[in-house]
């Protein structure tokens, strides 16, 4: 192993590439500035297993009792409440398993891939807590595949564990008992979709499941009571256990605790991987503040930003003073997501930005629900003539009556002054789909034919009407 | 071209021997088989289907949806070159030109010499360090042309041997479930009460 980090090209990286410490509460970065934050003698030197221990000195319902009092919503994008999700299993049904869902592969999104590679413990400690509390008797950490490092690193922190009595068999010496077992994926992001996990879990081609009725708590894997938790909102359990309910609920806002990891990645002065106070931090804070990315590269204008990963509707300049607060960014008309902010300065090709997510989505589409399968293919292709030049004016209406057939009623967008939209359509939206997949390729279209209609109209040339002669006429 | 190596029929049990249903050990039987023969093998996937009890259609189905498995051979490096939003803002399509210029192939296929294969890859989850590749699964971030002509020229060298294994390899860590600490599957239906640490149900609410 080198000592010097990961170096490419010649460059030689920090350990954990991209992530910015700064004076903010750490509950789940605490142990990023250390080189072997992901080694078992670190993790015991800083605290490590010691909110299992708390855990284990308590009933179930009583721990599961505190994560409910804390809050902690989920981190994966839907922004549910963990300790809601875990008591949405069916009394008296075992056994009930727990699933991973390390999967991360929405664009934008990099945080629990560092959680992963930087702190593996903690996020094992996490998942034995949920396992403790729920009554979850196997635990299965799906890693995306392309994840190599992650894997080798959760991998070898497993080992260690298991060789240390921390997993497995009677940990730490009480009746709990649980396997944790390491699965890794192979290119599909919509395994990241709940169900879709659990059918590559199980085997099969990654597809999402008809739900509701039967959510994964209910029926999930081998049809069994499953609670699929996201990697960043396990992590938060060993801090909440070690500290109280009380405690991590003073940081943040009432209805969103805690902190978040967010990326903020495109056109800043210094991209980065930041934890931040929940519901108090501004978008304006982040893209701005000197502790965080310090303004647009080259001063240049704010254009618009993805406040949520590549499926949330865009967000423009007046949209800034929003705080990372999940009711106040639906009600704008977009979502939180996965923590993961893509900004666009004055210099960027709108539709051209949008047509590599709305590439995204029609790549990773499954294939399961025609609405999907054809409308987001078609609206990639149509957007393309439209980037190349060879769009028809016909084309704009065209990719709304396709997006129309995946999102049904009015899309969610935000408002604008430069436009002259007052008012915001506010999220989420209605879907002839399964899962998110097909929405999320209309979304970047949608918003940048809301907010930016007059750059697609400039890519059209006009017709030249040829005059024919009618028969008869 | 081949079925699993005894070593890795070995593996392949140790793996299948964790899941309460050997299907699920698919996903991971088949990056077994690209790590040994840099892509899965027609042969291997009737082996594997084999050793889950399934059909090789049902191992082929699976297969196919996944991204990452190749059915030919492959490079020994797949350079794959992320061109989702983060990465395309910062200049992943002059990043991607550059390398099919410079390689002499167009994206999505490999070198005559059969060691490079070039991919135009979807988000790596690395979006702030834009824009970023992956040689076999291993990053280099906020990449210029200049350090992707110095990247192209130690996969030639072979300087990067020891630190990139060949397409195929994922982690070089495996996880061993020693048998004395680990708990081991159980079959969903021979499970009908609570775990160990779970109070039996009195009938008082939850």
């Amino acid at each position: 192993m080198s000592a010097a980090g990961p170096t490419s090209g010649g460059v030689t990286y920090p350990w954990t590439p991209g992530f910015i410490a700064g004076d903010r509460p750490q509950i789940v970065t605490s142990r990023f500035e250390h080189e072997d934050s992901y080694t078992l003698d670190r993790f015991l030197a800083t605290g490590g297993y010691d909110g299992l221990k708390a855990a284990l000195a308590r009933t179930p319902t009583s721990v599961h009792e505190e994560v409910r009092s804390a809050t902690v919503l989920g981190r994966g994008g839907a922004g549910f409440p963990a300790g809601v999700k875990w008591g949405l299993t069916p009394q008296g049904v075992w056994p009930r398993y727990l699933v991973v869902n390390g999967d991360e592969s929405e664009p934008g999104t990099y945080k629990d891939r560092l959680l992963m590679e930087r702190d593996p413990h903690q996020l094992i400690e996490g998942c034995l807590i949920a396992c403790y509390a729920a009554g979850l008797s196997q635990c299965f950490l799906y890693i995306r595949g392309e994840m190599a490092l992650a894997q080798e690193r959760v991998a070898a922190a497993l080992n260690e564990a298991y060789a240390a009595g921390y997993v497995g068999r009677n940990i730490l010496g009480s009746e709990l008992s649980v396997d944790i077992v390491m699965q890794w994926g192979a290119g599909a992001y919509v395994v990241g979709e709940e169900t879709a996990l659990i059918e590559s879990l199980e085997g099969n081609r990654g597809m999402p499941r008809l739900k509701p009725p039967f959510f994964p708590a209910a029926i999930g894997l081998y049809g069994q009571p499953t609670i699929v938790n996201n990697v960043e909102t396990l992590a938060n359990l060993p801090w909440l256990l070690r500290n109280g309910a009380a405690a991590y609920t003073t940081i943040g806002t009432e209805t969103s605790p805690g902190t978040r990891m967010v990326a903020v990645s495109g056109h800043v002065k210094r991209p980065g991987v930041f934890e931040i106070v929940n519901g108090t931090t501004t978008f304006r804070d982040l893209i701005y503040g000197d502790e965080f990315c310090q303004g647009i590269r080259d001063d240049n204008e704010l254009k618009a930003f993805v406040p949520g990963g590549g499926s949330a509707p865009w967000f423009v300049p007046d949209q800034l003073d929003l705080p990372f607060e999940n009711k106040l960014v639906s009600a704008a008309g977009s979502m939180l997501g996965s923590g993961a902010i893509m900004v666009m300065d004055s210099t960027t090709d709108i539709p051209y930005a949008a047509l590599t997510l709305a590439r995204f989505y029609a790549h990773e589409s499954c294939g399961k629900c025609v609405p999907c399968r054809e409308g987001g293919t078609w609206l990639e292709r149509i957007l393309q003539r439209v980037v190349d030049g060879h769009g028809a004016p016909e084309d704009l209406d065209l990719m709304l009556e396709v997006g129309a057939s995946i999102c049904p009623g009015a899309f969610p967008h935000a408002s604008s002054e430069r436009v002259g939209l007052e008012t915001a359509v506010p999220f989420p939206y209605k879907m002839t789909t399964i899962c998110f997949v097909g929405p999320s390729a209309y979304a970047p279209i949608n918003s940048a034919l809301v907010l930016f209609r007059d750059e697609f109209e400039a890519k059209i040339k006009p017709r030249i009407r040829i005059p024919v002669a009618v028969a008869g006429a | 071209m081949s079925r699993l190596s005894d070593a890795n029929v070995s593996l392949a049990k140790e793996i299948i021997g964790r899941y309460p249903r050997p299907k699920s050990a698919l996903i991971p039987l088949l990056h077994l088989a690209q790590e040994q023969d840099g892509y899965v093998a027609n042969d291997a996937m009737a082996h594997i289907a084999d050793l889950i009890g399934h059909t090789s259609a049902e191992v082929y189905g699976t297969a196919t949806f996944y991204e990452m498995f190749k059915f030919e051979p492959v490079g020994r490096y797949v350079v794959n070159i992320c061109g989702t939003m983060s990465c395309a803002l910062m200049g992943a399509d002059a990043l991607i030109h550059h390398a099919e210029e410079r390689l002499g192939i167009k994206a999505g296929s490999t070198t005559p010499d059969g060691l490079i294969t070039l991919e135009h890859a979807e988000c790596q989850a690395a979006c702030t360090e834009a824009p970023c590749l992956q040689v076999n699964y291993r990053y280099r971030y906020r990449v210029t042309t200049g350090q992707l002509d110095a990247l192209l020229d130690d996969l030639t060298s072979g300087a990067l041997e020891s630190e990139i294994p060949p397409h195929g390899t994922l982690a070089r860590v495996r996880q061993h479930i020693p048998s004395d600490r680990g708990v081991g599957p159980r079959q969903p239906e021979d499970v009908t009460t609570p775990p160990p640490w779970i109070p039996e149900q009195s009938g008082a609410p939850a």
